[in-house]
């Protein structure tokens, strides 16, 4: 029997604001879910602290809501322990690129095959609205009393240094490309992060719904919006490496990926920025050192007889320490 | 005279293979059927500062180190500088004789206030400040000397292995201050091969040259008759015993792998690190045959070829930082494997949020607490027992854990074994607590009888139980309030065990709620679990007690002073003092009924700790109301040794006024 959307949910109350992008990306992780037909005991969602931190809760997988910028460490523990697991995580751009940017550049360099979802509000909504590290310099979304005195992270070009081997942005209100978008990541053999703009309309006032639309800047001529917001796939945008050996085409990819992600204000592209599926994942790299470890994962070993006595062989380890 | 006992210490500048040629020492006194306890001091450096190992050796069991040194070899200045005048009268020291005009003041690691301290000693002597002098004094005062021209018998040695590489000839000093050694101790010289070919058993050419060199030293000192004067001597026995010599840090390694342990996370930091490396240079390892069909009941995800397989492994995994080490483990226990964290006191304090989110969601996770002497960096490669407290309270609000100390190295690898079954069985975070003179020390033990403990993975269940759970009850409540605290369990990925998990309060199922009645409840639950374990965890294993059960007084420690307590015990009893000694091991739920009972019908109470405010007399304390009657405490980063606490026991027995002793010896 088919798996429906609300095997994907759970009836917990919902307590976002009202008009929050937040329900966007959520809608769009469950129907993922739904359509690739993932077993959703087969699923396990990691999250951080904050509003989005909050998502797990909402979904019918398991789901463990984590401490504020440990999502990453916890959600790769639970993945090499048992490979077998879809593992998602996901969490806010304060989480992630603030207190949990350690943990974001060092999981690049592992390469072990989960999604990661950053929800990117420019924000730290659950405490009330403070600069995110994805806020610009110079703003003052309303409850900030001072303009930000920091830059903002670019969590793509970040993802990109750090080792990330498939790195997207979408768009909270979406449902569709941020549909596409997740279940690429999903699919994608490593690590895959994806940047979801998420506007928040009780704290971020300036990277609102209606800016993302481009509400503030009408065409002349027809007097529509011109949307900030426009998608790498339709402008020809090809982010994925075809040849590992070739350096043209890797260095070509790479300053590609660079300059737009340098895009923001007028223009900012969503869609996915690059994907490198040749390389080896964490997982390969153990399997050259633990053969069996897919077979036989950290989680699935059993130790002990039946009458509770462990069945590990010390005797080669104790024989090279023995001196009688 | 065939000594019953001796002890011997190498020293060098860090990086010249003392560890080495301690070992190569250590292992042919094991080899021989003798039983060693060896300690290694170390500098936070990597290069030139001084090191040095001592080895006590014994045909008895022998648990700790002295102060004294019978036989010290060396084979630069500074060792010789720095430890001659530790070398009792009768004792010998190997030197390098073109190196004794070193003045004490031009040794350039030597701290100022050893220096003005043998310089003040000299002179007060009317001897100028060399070694030369120093040398002389401890002749005068019936050392004996023994010179051993490193160069002029490397040069020989040269020409007949046909090796002509300075540097590498230059790297045999280190097994020649053994062969030394040996040879004033008149020990077997086939024993010596013996454990030369296990120290470098990857390297045949390394051994070769370290026997032949090795022989050279043993001619050499017999022509010279130095054997005649040396009055201590060691004798091979023989004996049916299986013995390993091990460190504690490999104890723990082992503890873990014949626990399950099939994850393990660490952040490098001194003491902690030997054993996740000596886990990664072990991922891979046998298994006994099959395991039965029940357990695929137990465990049902698993697919049948795990059950054929005659391999196990664990993943060890270096992570960024601490709380990446003890986040990732509690995810890798989530999924159903054993996991364990590694640290020393500055990674712990990192790790206290992760701690209490485990406590919160009831995820079995193990913390090794390798002690060192802090605060903050504090005297890195030092020991203390200056974290108790810590260990105790990490984490902010209240949770419960365990908190599980062992005394030696054996107990290192039993205990490891309890931790993960405590974690699993209470579902909670255990700290094992150990230090770091545990982690460095040596010790020969009877091979560990892996029948001796058991698996213990509580109330994890598996699939069909959560199915049949399921249908007669509805959704999966992980947090069910259950009368003992402890509720079913499952792994990620359990077909219909889906639950959530949030550092916030949350209801049966893991979701977040601020109910009040239901707060009241799951604290109840969670802290009942400690309650539990109490009433469940045999005595056996909350405590050693050693000694008569009547005695004029008693001593309360804990941790690795237990060794060197032991060892001051039978020579007080020798002298015909009656004492006994509580060393407590389960720390956390403290078995404090246990504890007040022999405390309260002590004749005197004596404290013993590695730390300045004698932490654990006032937990003690506060659980029993008890008040200790004298402290015996340390804290300048030096193990205590059986002669201090053999003197201090005596000190405080004499003079009960003496309230507070502080020991101070050590280099
Ligand atoms: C260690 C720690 N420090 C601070 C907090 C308080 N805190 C809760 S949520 C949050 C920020 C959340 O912002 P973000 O990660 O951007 O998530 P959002 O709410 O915007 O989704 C902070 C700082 C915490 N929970 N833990
Ligand atoms: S504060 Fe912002 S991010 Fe948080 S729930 Fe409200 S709208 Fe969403
Ligand atoms: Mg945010």
């Amino acid at each position: 029997m088919a798996l429906k959307l609300t095997d994907y949910k759970t009836t917990v109350h919902n307590d976002w604001c009202p008009g929050c992008g937040d329900f966007g990306i959520l809608n769009a992780l469950l129907m993922t879910l739904a359509e690739m037909q993932l077993e959703p005991h087969g699923v396990a969602i990691f999250s951080g602290i904050g509003c989005s931190g909050k998502t797990p809760h909402f979904a019918g997988t398991y789901g463990i809501h984590t401490l504020h910028g440990r999502v990453l460490p916890f959600a790769l523990g639970a993945k090499l322990a048992n490979p077998n697991l879809e593992v998602i995580a996901l969490g806010g751009d304060g989480d992630g690129l603030g207190i949990g940017a350690g943990h974001f550049v060092n999981a690049g360099r592992r390469n072990v095959d989960i999604a990661y979802i950053i929800f990117d509000n420019g924000v730290y909504g659950l405490t009330k609205g403070q600069a995110s590290p994805t806020l610009q310099l110079g703003l003052k979304p309303k409850s900030l009393p001072k303009p930000n005195i920091n830059e903002a992270i670019n969590p793509i070009a970040l993802a990109l240094a750090s080792g990330y081997t498939f790195i997207a942005r979408s768009y909270a209100y979406d449902v569709k490309h941020q549909k596409e978008t997740i279940k690429k990541a999903i699919e994608h053999r490593g690590m895959a992060f994806i940047d979801i703009l998420q506007p928040c309309p009780t704290y971020n006032d300036i990277n609102t719904k209606e800016w993302y639309g481009g509400d503030d800047r009408k065409d002349q001529a027809t007097g529509k919006p011109m949307p900030r917001i426009y998608k790498l796939e339709e402008t020809g945008y090809d982010p994925v490496i075809k040849d590992p050996e070739n350096v043209d085409e890797l260095r070509a990819k790479i300053t590609d990926v660079i300059v737009r992600s340098q895009e923001w204000g007028d223009r900012i592209p969503i869609g996915v920025f690059y994907q490198n599926g040749h390389v080896p994942t964490y997982d390969d790299r153990l399997m050259g050192r633990i053969t069996d470890y897919r077979k036989i994962p950290p989680a699935m070993q059993v130790f002990w007889d039946e009458n509770g006595y462990p069945t590990t062989d010390l005797t080669k380890l104790f024989e090279e320490i023995r001196v009688l | 005279m065939v000594a019953s006992s001796l002890s011997w210490l190498i020293g060098g500048a860090q990086g010249s293979g003392v560890d080495t040629s301690a070992n190569v020492f250590a292992r042919a006194c094991g080899v021989g059927g003798l039983q060693v306890f060896g300690k290694r001091e170390y500098y936070s450096n990597i290069k030139g500062e001084h090191s040095y190992f001592q080895v006590r050796v014994s045909d008895g069991v022998v648990r700790s180190h002295v102060d004294r040194v019978e036989l010290l070899a060396t084979f630069d200045d500074e060792t010789a500088v720095r430890h001659t005048r530790s070398v009792v009268p009768n004792g010998g020291i190997i030197y390098d004789p073109t190196l004794i005009k070193t003045k004490i003041a031009n040794v350039p690691t030597l701290e100022t206030p050893v220096i003005l301290g043998l310089e003040e000693y000299l002179r007060s002597k009317g001897l100028e400040p060399t070694l030369e002098n120093l040398l002389i004094d401890a002749k005068n005062s019936g050392v004996h000397l023994y010179p051993l021209p490193y160069n002029e018998l490397l040069h020989v040695i040269g020409k007949e292995i046909h090796e002509e590489s300075a540097s590498i000839l230059q790297r045999m000093v280190n097994v020649m201050a053994v062969a030394a050694s040996f040879a004033l101790l008149e020990y077997d010289f086939e024993t010596l091969t013996k454990a030369i070919r296990l120290t470098f058993r990857a390297k045949p050419k390394v051994v070769d040259m370290n026997i032949h060199a090795s022989r050279k030293v043993y001619e050499y000192f017999t022509t010279q008759m130095y054997n005649k004067s040396f009055p201590f001597k060691l004798q091979t026995i023989k004996t049916d015993e299986q013995r390993i010599l091990v460190l504690g840090s490999q104890a723990v390694g082992l503890g873990k792998l014949i626990s399950g342990c099939r994850f393990q996370t660490y952040y490098p930091i001194t003491p902690a690190s030997d054993e996740s490396e000596y886990l990664e240079g072990h991922e891979v390892f046998d298994m006994k045959p099959p395991a039965l069909t029940s357990q695929v009941m137990e465990n049902p995800q698993v697919e049948e070829v795990a059950y054929l397989n005659s391999k196990g492994s664990v993943v060890v995994v270096q992570t960024e930082d601490e709380i990446a080490a003890i986040t990732m483990a509690i995810g890798a226990s989530l999924a159903g494997a054993r996991a364990a964290t590694s640290t020393s006191g500055p990674g712990f304090s990192l790790m206290a949020e992760g701690t209490g989110w485990a406590g919160i969601n009831e995820v079995p996770v193990v913390i090794t607490l390798y002690q060192r002497a802090g605060p903050s960096t504090g005297l890195p490669t030092r020991h203390e027992q200056g974290d108790l407290r810590f260990a105790m309270h990490a984490g902010h609000g209240e949770f419960p854990r365990i908190l599980l100390a062992s005394g030696d190295v054996e107990e290192c690898f039993y205990d490891t074994v309890r931790a993960f079954n405590y974690a699993e069985r209470y579902q909670l975070p255990v700290i094992h607590i150990i230090d770091k003179s545990m982690a460095n020390s040596n010790m020969t033990v009877p091979v560990w009888d892996t029948k001796k403990v058991k698996i213990d993975r509580g109330l994890l269940i598996g699939g069909e139980e959560i199915q049949k759970m399921v249908a007669s009850e509805g959704l999966f409540r992980r947090f069910k309030f259950i009368e003992n605290g402890i509720s079913p369990r499952v792994k990620l990925g359990t077909k219909g065990g889906m639950f959530w998990n949030t550092g916030d309060e949350h209801d049966e199922y893991g979701h977040i709620t601020e109910d009040p009645t239901n707060r009241i409840m799951m604290m109840e639950k969670r802290m009942k679990k400690l309650e539990t374990a109490d009433g469940e965890i045999p005595l056996s294993e909350k405590v050693n007690f050693f000694g008569p059960a009547e005695a004029d007084a008693t001593i309360l420690s804990w941790g690795s002073t237990k060794g060197a307590i032991l060892d001051a015990m039978d020579i007080l009893k020798e002298e015909g003092y009656r004492i006994n000694f509580l060393q407590v091991r389960l720390i956390h739920p403290l078995p404090s009924e246990y504890l007040g009972y022999v405390l309260s019908s002590a004749k005197k109470k004596i404290h013993i700790e590695m730390n300045y405010s004698a932490q654990f007399a006032g937990i003690v304390r506060e659980k029993t109301g008890i008040a200790m009657d004298n402290f015996i405490v340390k804290y300048n980063g030096r193990p205590m040794s059986s002669e201090e606490i053999y003197y201090s026991v005596k000190k405080v027995l004499a003079h009960p006024e003496e309230k507070r002793v502080v020991l101070t010896h050590g280099a």
